[in-house]
């Protein structure tokens, strides 16, 4: 099968590669941009720990095709941190004990990051339905909930 | 050194705050490495080819055609790794499993692997292996396969525990027996009893990492493995064995684990990469898919339960009896038996009995499930108390109180217990705002209670004081949840430093000694207990350093707050030498100062829960959505208390999931219907409110700061609580888990229809 070269911006660098056609854009950061922050916990779109923001808007990268990044913007748990400053929504994370074993933790982070991009004070039920596609089975999800409204606290405050 | 054990209350300076995680960067940055995150050079891509049968005889397989694809380097099946076991059954039935030899077993069986230099290459090798099967008759149902006619898994399997040994075969492996008493005259005195026979339907653990590995095997007979584990030491004498190597020449590092909850304490794929990788000459990396983690590793027993209890009109339980049948998958385990062990613990009973029945079926071989076995048995037990409360005419919490278990009270599977918190968590219940609080339309409250042993066992430790005062500690227990901040904080507690001065590893399976699994709530409990010996074995040559620097008697020098002090009047003008000090003149003093600590971590203290729970149940769909949710367990002490309310909330969960969703389906071929998280559905964020948490902290008296497991009970209650909430919401008595809508609705029409 021929590879199909791509062109795409991922964490605000440009970035070329070679890929083959029916190759997902997770095996592609994964096995050939050596980004393996984005999990494959199904690989049918069903888990979102591989979820990456596309274009602005939050994606789960198994079902993107590799080739589909042509042209595009695409943000990676590698890109959430300024330099050794962390985004408050890794600080949370953080302070809130809002991850055990940590698999799920960057499909959360970029989904959490994706909700309070496109809304700043969301009601707990609008987190918890904005995060209903990222399964989490350590936590029961309660301290990962405070942690986003927390961060989304802060933000505002830093925004004020 | 001698290490005394025993608790003795004090003022905690670290132990009981809520520090930031030494791994927490690392893992919100995405630069923590689990299974699937790590590569070698040169390194191949193994996958498994898996039976579509549940039940066949392996006539033939032909690997010539996938051989000539371009790419793959090796494939390998039973005849690769031969039988090394030695007449050891149970490590057979680990071979056997990792790749059938004569029969495949259940859907998703190993049947032959492949390495090859991609994965597209390793996918047309699998499809071009030739199988041939002769399909046999398959059972998947627990009491469809103890029938007389039954198909037999195992032609062989004559039931142990029973005498005279059965002289024909069946599926039945063993039969448990605990208790005591006399049931029947119990049963004679009882106003009222309540026997009632439960279902519930197999679960996963659903980790959300699938297992990967990666196996380097030398030609010089030394081999590598990087793998997500529970317990590295473990599956490097397991691998060892399967494949003949010396345990010093298999190297095992555990990955970051992406959640395990019992699934990873058995090996799978590892010694098929090992095996792929010794014929192919070169490092494979071997992950499943979520279909094969779902067809092929982890699952809990699916059970069938009778549970019979008489009780007085006062409210004294005079005798309970459970009658206990649990799945094993294809090969003979106990689960059945921790059943049977578990069912009653809770409760103060003069006559009691539990038998177990391990089943054997054409279903994968079942694995650990936190609190192994106990969630089943607590559903049938714990419904059946609440029924007898109703009968009663008795609070349901009130009704346990009168009949809890206590400091002396003799077990229903034997031992007497100590200082226990089952007391203490109904009184909390009962005093706690969530049971006063009021319920609206459609919905009901409903409680139960749960209990897990807690596993101690061998543990290594070794903990360096480097040059410039901070500490180095090595542990042997992988850290599923959090354990490197918990054992931390107890070695600067024990040490008097602060806890950002110690930094925690997890260390490799050459540069420690042996420890076991982390499983049975041991990690932070045993791995703490050998970090305090480690931790005064270092004060002790501490001391002896500073006594040295001094030119006084090692008896004469204390350790107070991390700092040596000389104690006695005649030292006045000595001022403390600090942990920094001693450690910056070591090289003049003797050289590194380290503790090790190497022992079996007894007395794991028994754990006991109440939860609370709230449902509404919609009358038109039979769906059930929790409302509120309240977790009480003793916790010893809590030594990371976000941690700990992090089990109690993350059980508590997988309970839900489990009382109201989860299932393997299996169809009438026996293949799994849904192996994919589409189809089973694990609780989502929307799913569930904020899980609330009570610690309770009845010290355990065999650790020196008084610590308990905490990781597994949490998910013994929610199955029953949720049970007894959709009773009091809808006024029917669910007897199969899982409480899915089509379940409930089915109940709700009967009831209509009477």
């Amino acid at each position: 099968m021929v590879s199909v070269p791509v062109s795409t911006t991922i964490n605000s660098d440009e970035v070329e590669f070679l890929c083959r056609a029916d190759e997902s854009l997770l095996d592609v950061l994964r096995n050939r941009l050596g980004l393996m922050g984005a999990k494959e916990g199904c690989g049918t779109g069903d888990c979102g720990a591989c979820s990456v923001i596309m274009d602005g808007r939050i994606v789960c990268s198994c079902l993107v095709l590799g080739a589909e990044a042509e042209g595009r913007t695409i943000e990676t748990i590698e890109g959430m941190a300024d330099g050794n400053e962390l985004h408050p929504l890794q600080k949370k994370f953080i302070e809130h004990a809002a991850l055990q074993c940590g698999i799920c933790t960057p499909g959360f982070l970029m989904a959490a990051k994706a909700l309070l991009d496109a809304n700043p004070d969301p009601t707990e039920e609008e987190i918890r339905f904005w995060l209903a596609g990222n399964l989490c089975r350590c936590t029961g999800y309660d301290k990962i909930v405070r942690a986003v409204a927390d961060a989304a606290q802060e933000m505002r405050g830093k925004r004020a | 050194m001698n290490f005394d054990p025993t608790y003795r209350s004090q003022k905690f300076r670290s132990v009981g705050t809520r520090p930031r995680r030494p791994d927490g960067i690392d893992k919100v940055t995405g630069r923590a490495r689990y299974g699937a995150d790590f590569n070698m050079p040169g390194q191949l891509v193994g996958r498994i080819l898996r039976s579509p049968h549940a039940h066949a005889r392996i006539v033939r397989i032909d690997t010539a055609r996938a051989e000539a694809v371009k790419g793959v380097k090796a494939i390998v099946t039973a005849s690769d790794l031969p039988d090394l076991t030695n007449g050891n059954q149970s490590l057979f039935n680990i071979l056997d499993n990792c790749m059938a030899r004569s029969k495949v077993l259940y859907d998703g069986h190993a049947v032959a692997a492949v390495a090859a230099i991609d994965a597209n290459a390793a996918k047309q090798a699998l499809k071009l292996i030739e199988v041939e099967y002769e399909v046999l008759p398959h059972v998947v149902d627990v009491d469809a396969a103890m029938l007389p006619d039954a198909p037999l898994i195992d032609k062989t399997l004559f039931t142990g525990g029973v005498e005279p040994t059965p002289e024909t075969p069946s599926n039945v492996a063993l039969r448990s027996e605990f208790g005591h008493g006399d049931i029947e005259s119990g049963f004679a005195q009882a106003d009222i009893v309540v026997e009632r026979s439960y279902r519930t339907e197999q679960t996963h653990q659903g980790y959300i990492e699938p297992h990967a590995c990666v196996a380097s095997c030398n030609s010089d007979g030394t081999a590598e493995l990087w793998v997500c584990t529970q317990g590295h030491f473990v599956f490097r004498q397991t691998c060892a064995d399967l494949l003949g190597l010396d345990v010093s020449k298999l190297r095992v590092t555990s990955s970051e684990i992406g959640g395990g909850f019992g699934g990873k304490t058995h090996v799978w794929v590892e010694p098929v990469a090992l095996a792929l990788s010794r014929k192919a000459g070169r490092p494979v990396k071997l992950v499943m898919s979520r279909e094969e983690v779902f067809r092929a590793s982890g699952p809990t027993s699916a059970t069938s339960i009778d549970v019979k209890i008489g009780a007085r009109k006062d409210g004294t339980i005079t005798a309970a009896a459970a009658n206990l049948r649990y799945t094993n998958g294809p090969y003979a385990d106990i689960w059945a038996e921790l059943g049977a062990m578990t069912s009653f613990a809770c409760y103060d009973l003069e006559n009691v009995k539990t038998v177990g029945f391990e089943v054997l079926v054409n279903r994968p071989k079942v694995a650990a499930y936190r609190a192994p076995s106990a969630p089943m048995a607590a559903f049938a037990v714990e419904s059946t108390i609440d029924e007898l409360a109703q009968e009663l005419g008795m609070d349901p919490v009130e009704f346990r109180i009168q009949n809890a278990a206590s400091e002396g009270t003799k077990s229903s599977y034997g031992p007497v217990y100590g200082p226990i918190g089952i007391g203490p968590t109904l009184e909390a219940a009962q005093s706690h705002p969530h049971v006063k609080a009021p319920l609206g339309p459609n919905q009901g409250r409903g409680m139960a209670c749960g209990f897990w042993f807690n596993f101690g066992g061998q543990t290594c430790t070794d903990l360096n004081v480097n040059v410039d005062g901070t500490v180095t500690l090595a542990v042997g227990t992988v850290d599923v949840g959090g354990s490197r901040a918990s054992l931390s904080l107890i070695a600067a507690e024990e040490l008097g430093i602060a806890y950002e001065d110690v930094k925690a590893v997890v260390a490799d399976t050459a540069t420690l000694g042996y420890n076991d699994m982390t499983d049975g709530s041991r990690g932070t409990f045993s791995s703490s207990m050998a970090t305090i010996s480690a931790a005064r074995n270092a004060i002790g040559v501490m001391r002896h350093r500073a006594a040295l620097q001094w030119d006084i008697p090692v008896e004469d020098v204390t350790w107070e707050d991390g700092n040596a002090k000389a104690s006695g009047e005649k030292y006045g003008n000595l001022s403390p030498l600090s942990i920094k000090e001693i450690a910056a003149a070591s090289g003049n003093t003797g050289g590194p100062i380290a503790g090790h600590s190497e022992m079996v971590a007894d007395g794991a203290g028994v754990s006991f829960a109440t939860h609370i729970c709230d449902v509404e149940v919609d009358p038109e769909t039979g769906s059930t959505r929790i409302v509120r949710y309240t977790v009480i367990q003793d916790a010893g002490k809590a030594v990371h208390p976000a941690y700990v309310e992090g089990q109690y909330q993350g059980g508590a969960a997988q309970g839900i999931g489990w009382a109201l969703n989860e299932e393997y389906i299996y169809g009438e071929d026996g293949r799994l219907q849904n192996p994919g998280f589409l189809d089973y559905r694990i609780p989502v964020c929307s799913d569930l409110p904020m899980i609330d948490t009570q610690i309770l902290e009845i010290p355990n008296p065999n650790h020196p700061y008084g610590v308990r497991g905490v990781g597994e009970t949490s998910i013994v209650p929610p199955l029953a609580a949720i049970a007894n909430a959709i009773s009091n919401a809808v006024g029917i008595r669910m007897t199969h888990i899982p409480m899915s809508p089509p379940r409930i609705l089915a109940a709700l029409n009967r009831e209509r229809n009477q």
